[in-house]
């Protein structure tokens, strides 16, 4: 959809801005509402729609397969391995009291820590499904629609 | 007023529910199943649930729609026309139908501060989280903290699912052609 002007100046405009929104989620998941999974499909929305608009090819230099082939366990992993952090401090596994020594502190910073994890995995995971689909078909004529 | 809402957007998921069902043409029916998951996103706004909201509205509306073109541009755009009309799976689908709704009679009221669900762990989670864990969000609170081990399961079958779909799918068409696995295209 290369050669539509309106929908390549508006989209421009606008995936910054879901971005930054999706970034908004994540991290102020702590005091509105929202968290890693919203914060993560949100991101991956933006990706998507950059993808329709400009390209699958384009999307897939932007947004390397490889790099997120590695983001998605990674935020697995950064979850799990918060939960054994707890563990070798003295607490229960995913216990983050014990992760700092003021306890609420240590609930701030794990809670913060695990979402990011969860949206770093499920914006990679969502963006590598849609390039998986993607990747069967060719660009789609306008005619098609 | 909210009564009115809800009655406006419940009355315009049904509507939708309808239309899906009675057009054969499947872009049709997926631009219709987008239009059904941001009317549910409105309606879970109006019942206070933001968090659940959001992810209808980006999941829903946004990747699946975006997932089911994807499939339609590898298929035909037309449902095959099927005429004959069974009793079995018709009877089926209203019994069930007629006994989720007798379920419902027993359920509490929304909001119910009485209600079973309510009275078990509720009380102290949100009093946890006003004392001890000090953010305002019990909803991230909960997620996070409380019922952390069951967020690390969800993220690890997001995970899998993703490695599902990739083992499935993730050769690109170029590379099955290079390798001369793929059948060449019948035009549809």
């Amino acid at each position: 959809m290369r050669h539509h002007l309106v929908l390549r100046v508006v989209s421009k405009i606008l995936i910054p801005f879901i971005i930054l929104y999706g970034l908004y989620v994540q991290f102020h998941g702590d005091f509105s509402p929202g968290g890693g999974f919203q914060a993560g499909v949100i991101v991956a929305a933006a990706i998507i729609l950059y993808a329709l608009i400009f390209g699958i090819e384009r999307a897939r230099q932007v947004f390397k397969p490889e790099v997120l082939l590695v983001f998605a366990p990674l935020g697995v992993m950064i979850f799990a391995l918060v939960g054994y952090a707890a563990l070798a401090l003295g607490g229960n596994y995913l216990d983050y009291d014990w992760l700092v020594a003021n306890d609420t502190a240590g609930q701030h910073i794990g809670i913060i820590t695990v979402e990011f994890g969860v949206g770093l995995t499920v914006a990679a995971v969502m963006t590598l499904i849609f390039l998986a689909y993607a990747g069967r078909t060719r660009d789609i004529d306008d005619e098609d629609w | 007023m909210e009564l009115l809402i809800n009655v406006v957007l419940l009355g315009l998921l049904g509507i939708t529910a309808i239309a899906i069902l009675t057009t054969r043409h499947l872009f049709v029916a997926t631009m219709l199943a987008g239009g059904y998951s941001l009317t549910s996103a409105a309606l879970l706004v109006n019942l206070d649930a933001v968090d659940v909201a959001f992810t209808e509205a980006a999941v829903g509306a946004g990747i699946s729609t975006v997932l089911m073109l994807g499939t339609l541009t590898l298929t035909r755009r037309r449902e095959k026309v099927k005429k004959d009309f069974r009793w079995s799976p018709f009877l089926v689908v209203l019994a069930t139908g007629a006994l989720l709704v007798y379920g419902t009679v027993d359920m509490p009221a929304f909001g119910d501060p009485n209600a079973p669900a309510l009275q078990h762990i509720v009380p102290e989670y949100i009093a946890g989280t006003r004392d001890d864990i000090q953010i305002p969000n019990i909803v991230t609170a909960v997620l996070a903290s409380y019922r952390g081990y069951d967020t690390l399961g969800e993220t690890a079958v997001i995970f899998t699912a993703g490695v599902g779909v990739l083992l499935l799918l993730g050769r690109r068409r170029e590379e099955d052609e290079e390798a001369g696995t793929r059948r060449p295209e019948r035009d549809a």
